[in-house]
């Protein structure tokens, strides 16, 4: 609600015009008189961003950012629906960044850097690709005490139904119907292997609560309200001060690695601003740790083989489809709502 | 000299430009099809996947409850993802009614009743390629076909198609030169044959007339058959002139015989001495032409007999024995004195008469050209593989001048213009060693005099 709120005064304060898409932060950084702004459209939030936006302002001193969040879906509306002029669009929603690129609405860019990235961090010369972030399983320490933690889906799957009483009501994952994130975690989990589904339907059996964050659902483990919280973004829960109440969990059978991507749409103004911003990104992850595309210094678990990095490509549009998203959300509501 | 041979082109020139032309005109050819296969397997190729990616879509198309229902499956657009990074566009219809996709992206109906048709068109300023299928598909009561159009932009086909494109001018490019370097090869082994038998032909002796008896090819023969009938007319001709030569010959020398011995009869009753004189002068002249034409009888009969030569075992010492013995009134009435030096033994294989005919003419001439008080020995020496017959005499030899050949027919020495002479008296005798195989050699001797020397290869 404080967000909205927020959003809503910024948006007044900043934006004379009213758009149609919602915000939900929006802030300017660097010097106030320069003409050079670069305007970023992003679904990460400043926190996340700030680390990586902060060099990049210090290199380019006459460089100003005016950098708005909006969840991915909303990131669509804009640039799909409304083409609102952004110079660069950054977004966890690995299939919507796609239907973009595939539909003509990003401008390629090719430099030295999107060169240097391997095949799978860049589709088309238009997606590029600058973080890997595991979806895991976040465990309540305090839950846990006394049992083994699950390494695997199938170890998690045999220690919800040995103690039901314990995890009643204390599973979290995304609702799938809400967040699209949540929804390309899912849909990949099932391509992947049939567990998904068997695992769906015993966190519905269990009274499974369902969030549209990985904050919210790292929040509630920590307050104890939630003892495991499935499908996490890793980054969120890795660079968080409370991190003693939690384990992370890498999924050891397969890990869903997703990709944070950037590109250039149509509607942007200054592409050189936005190419150099992207060029800053891929060279900030390639010499960076945790969270980015060197994924593995953070967590011991990383074991490049289980990794599933999500493929950027025609292949996401499936999921898109009207007819699919119907038969996927029917078939996810059936398992996990147990009506 | 041989006269100007006028030139106009060249055969092999004109071989090897038109395979050039040829094989230039191959290589543009060989491109363009490699191009246009390699285009049609990139199509066909391309055309398959979309096809496979609208089949597995057309797959998962089911009907509950009397709705539609369509799974599509991840692979049915990440297969396309696959090749390169191209975009993907599709359209699902049910009667004409869309249903999911791009609405934009318009089916291509086929005139015909096949239920796959691929086309190209342009779609959001891009070209792309689409491919679209159909199914029939009972809803309930009703039925319908439900269509199922995948398209994909040709980005990626087209640089393939460019790798193509210039890999085929390259292949293009290496037939041409590999071609190129045949062609230089077959020119000039086509060619070869014309220049063995130009060789052939300017090798031979003047007097070798025979037939070209080597194999030609077939396009050479009326070449060599026209050529052989030349020679063969032109040894007709010259048979013919020479009998000519000889039967005239003939003809003066049996009435200068007649003439002559009526002059002896003629000087044996003259008393005055002027009138003697002038008698043994005529008798002297009727004797040189009379002469002459006997060598000229001997060039014909050597020309005929050494074309067709049998040869025999011939004693050469014993030849020069009854040679000279013949010869000495001749000396004698010259004042020379003709001696036989030494005589190895040693055969030698050729014509008697010929051989005969050849010593007769070396030493007549050098009891002719040797002048009064004379010597002239003749010698048969053996040199290894070899028999010399050496005549020599301390006249005053040959000219010096190398370049006049007195071998030649009608040449004649010039220091020996106060002698009556035809000339033909080298040419005879080289004529018949040449015929056997051997040589003839004539030098001055330090301290003057002239030596000839025959060499015949012995047997």
């Amino acid at each position: 609600m404080r967000h909205l709120i927020l959003s809503l005064l910024l948006s007044l304060v900043l934006v004379p015009v009213a758009k149609g898409f919602e915000i939900e932060e929006q802030s300017r950084f660097g010097p106030g008189e320069t003409t050079n702004v670069l305007r970023v459209l992003s679904t990460a939030d400043l926190a996340f961003i700030r680390p990586m936006l902060l060099p990049f302002l210090s290199k380019y001193p006459d460089v100003a950012v005016e950098y708005t969040v909006a969840s991915s879906s909303e990131v669509m509306k804009a640039v799909f629906d409304e083409s609102q002029s952004y110079d660069l669009v950054i977004s966890s929603a690995m299939d919507l960044q796609t239907k973009l690129a595939n539909d003509g609405l990003a401008l390629s860019y090719t430099s030295q850097a999107t060169q240097s990235l391997p095949d799978w961090a860049n589709w088309g010369d238009q997606i590029f690709a600058f973080t890997q972030e595991p979806a895991a399983m976040v465990l309540s320490n305090k839950a846990f005490e006394g049992l083994e933690l699950p390494r695997t889906r199938q170890e998690l799957l045999s220690v919800l139904r040995q103690y039901p009483e314990l995890f009643d009501g204390k599973v979290g994952t995304y609702d799938v119907r809400q967040s699209g994130l949540g929804y390309l975690f899912a849909t990949q989990d099932a391509r992947t292997s049939e567990t998904y589904w068997r695992l769906s339907e015993v966190m519905g059996l269990l009274n499974v609560r369902l969030y549209t964050s990985s904050a919210t659902m790292i929040d509630a483990v920590v307050t104890g309200e939630l003892a495991i919280a499935y499908n996490v973004l890793g980054s969120y829960a890795m660079n968080r001060a409370d991190k003693t109440a939690f384990t992370i969990v890498l999924p050891s059978d397969f890990t869903t690695v997703m990709l944070r991507t950037a590109l250039i749409p149509v509607t942007a103004k200054r592409t050189d601003l936005a190419g150099r911003f992207i060029d800053h990104l891929i060279e900030r992850t390639n010499e960076a740790g945790p969270s980015l595309l060197q994924l593995g210094s953070a967590d011991d678990q990383v074991d490049e083989n289980s990794l599933r990095r999500i493929r950027l490509g025609p292949g996401l549009l499936v999921y898109l489809d009207k007819f699919k998203n119907r038969s996927f959300v029917n078939e996810w509501e059936s398992a996990i709502l147990q009506e | 000299m041989a006269p100007q041979v006028h030139i106009k082109g060249s055969i092999r020139r004109h071989l090897i430009t038109m395979l050039l032309i040829g094989a230039a005109l191959l290589a543009v050819l060989l491109y363009f099809v490699v191009q246009s296969v390699a285009r049609q397997i990139a199509q066909e190729s391309q055309d398959n996947i979309l096809a496979a990616s609208a089949t597995a879509i057309l797959d998962n198309a089911a009907v509950i409850d009397g709705e539609i229902m369509i799974d599509l499956p991840y692979s049915a657009f990440s297969m396309l993802g696959d090749v390169s990074d191209e975009r993907v566009y599709y359209a699902i219809r049910l009667n004409d009614e869309f249903l999911s996709g791009y609405e934009d992206l318009t089916p291509i109906r086929s005139n015909g009743r096949s239920p796959r048709t691929f086309g190209s068109m342009d779609f959001r300023g891009e070209e792309i390629r689409t491919a679209s299928l159909q199914r029939p598909i009972f809803l309930g009561a009703k039925s319908g076909t439900l269509d199922v159009t995948v398209a994909q932009t040709m980005d990626g086909q087209r640089k393939k198609l460019a790798r193509f494109s210039l890999m085929s001018l390259m292949i293009g490019f290496s037939f041409f030169l590999l071609t190129a370097l045949l062609a230089a090869v077959a020119a000039r082994s086509a060619t070869r044959p014309m220049h063995r038998l130009a060789a052939s032909v300017s090798r031979r002796g003047p007097g070798d007339l025979r037939p070209v008896e080597a194999p030609v090819p077939a396009e050479m023969a009326p070449l060599v058959s026209s050529l052989n009938s030349f020679m063969q007319r032109l040894k007709h001709s010259l048979a013919e002139s020479e009998e000519f030569i000889a039967e005239a010959a003939h003809r003066v020398r049996t009435p200068l015989a007649v003439v002559r011995t009526r002059a002896e009869t003629t000087l044996r009753r003259v008393e005055k001495p002027e009138n003697r004189q002038t008698v043994r002068e005529m008798i002297r002249a009727i004797d040189e032409s009379s002469r002459s034409a006997g060598q000229l009888l001997d060039h014909a009969m050597v020309t005929f007999r050494a074309d067709h030569l049998e040869p025999k075992d011939i004693d050469l010492p014993a030849l020069v024995i009854d040679l000279v013995e013949s010869l000495k009134p001749l000396s004698e009435l010259r004042d020379v004195e003709l001696k036989v030096g030494a005589l190895e033994p040693s055969q030698i294989a050729g014509d008697g008469i010929l051989i005969q005919n050849a010593v007769r003419n070396v030493i007549d001439n050098a009891i002719k050209y040797c002048g009064q008080e004379g010597r002239v020995d003749v010698s048969v020496l053996r040199q290894g593989e070899h028999v010399q017959l050496v005549v020599e005499d301390n006249g005053p030899g040959f000219p010096d001048d190398p370049e006049q050949n007195l071998l030649k027919r009608y040449a004649r020495g010039e220091n020996v213009a106060g002698i009556v002479g035809s000339g033909l008296g080298l040419t005879i005798v080289d004529q018949v060693v040449r015929a056997h195989g051997g040589t003839l050699d004539y030098s001055n001797k330090t301290g003057g005099g002239a030596c000839v020397t025959l060499s015949f290869p012995s047997c």
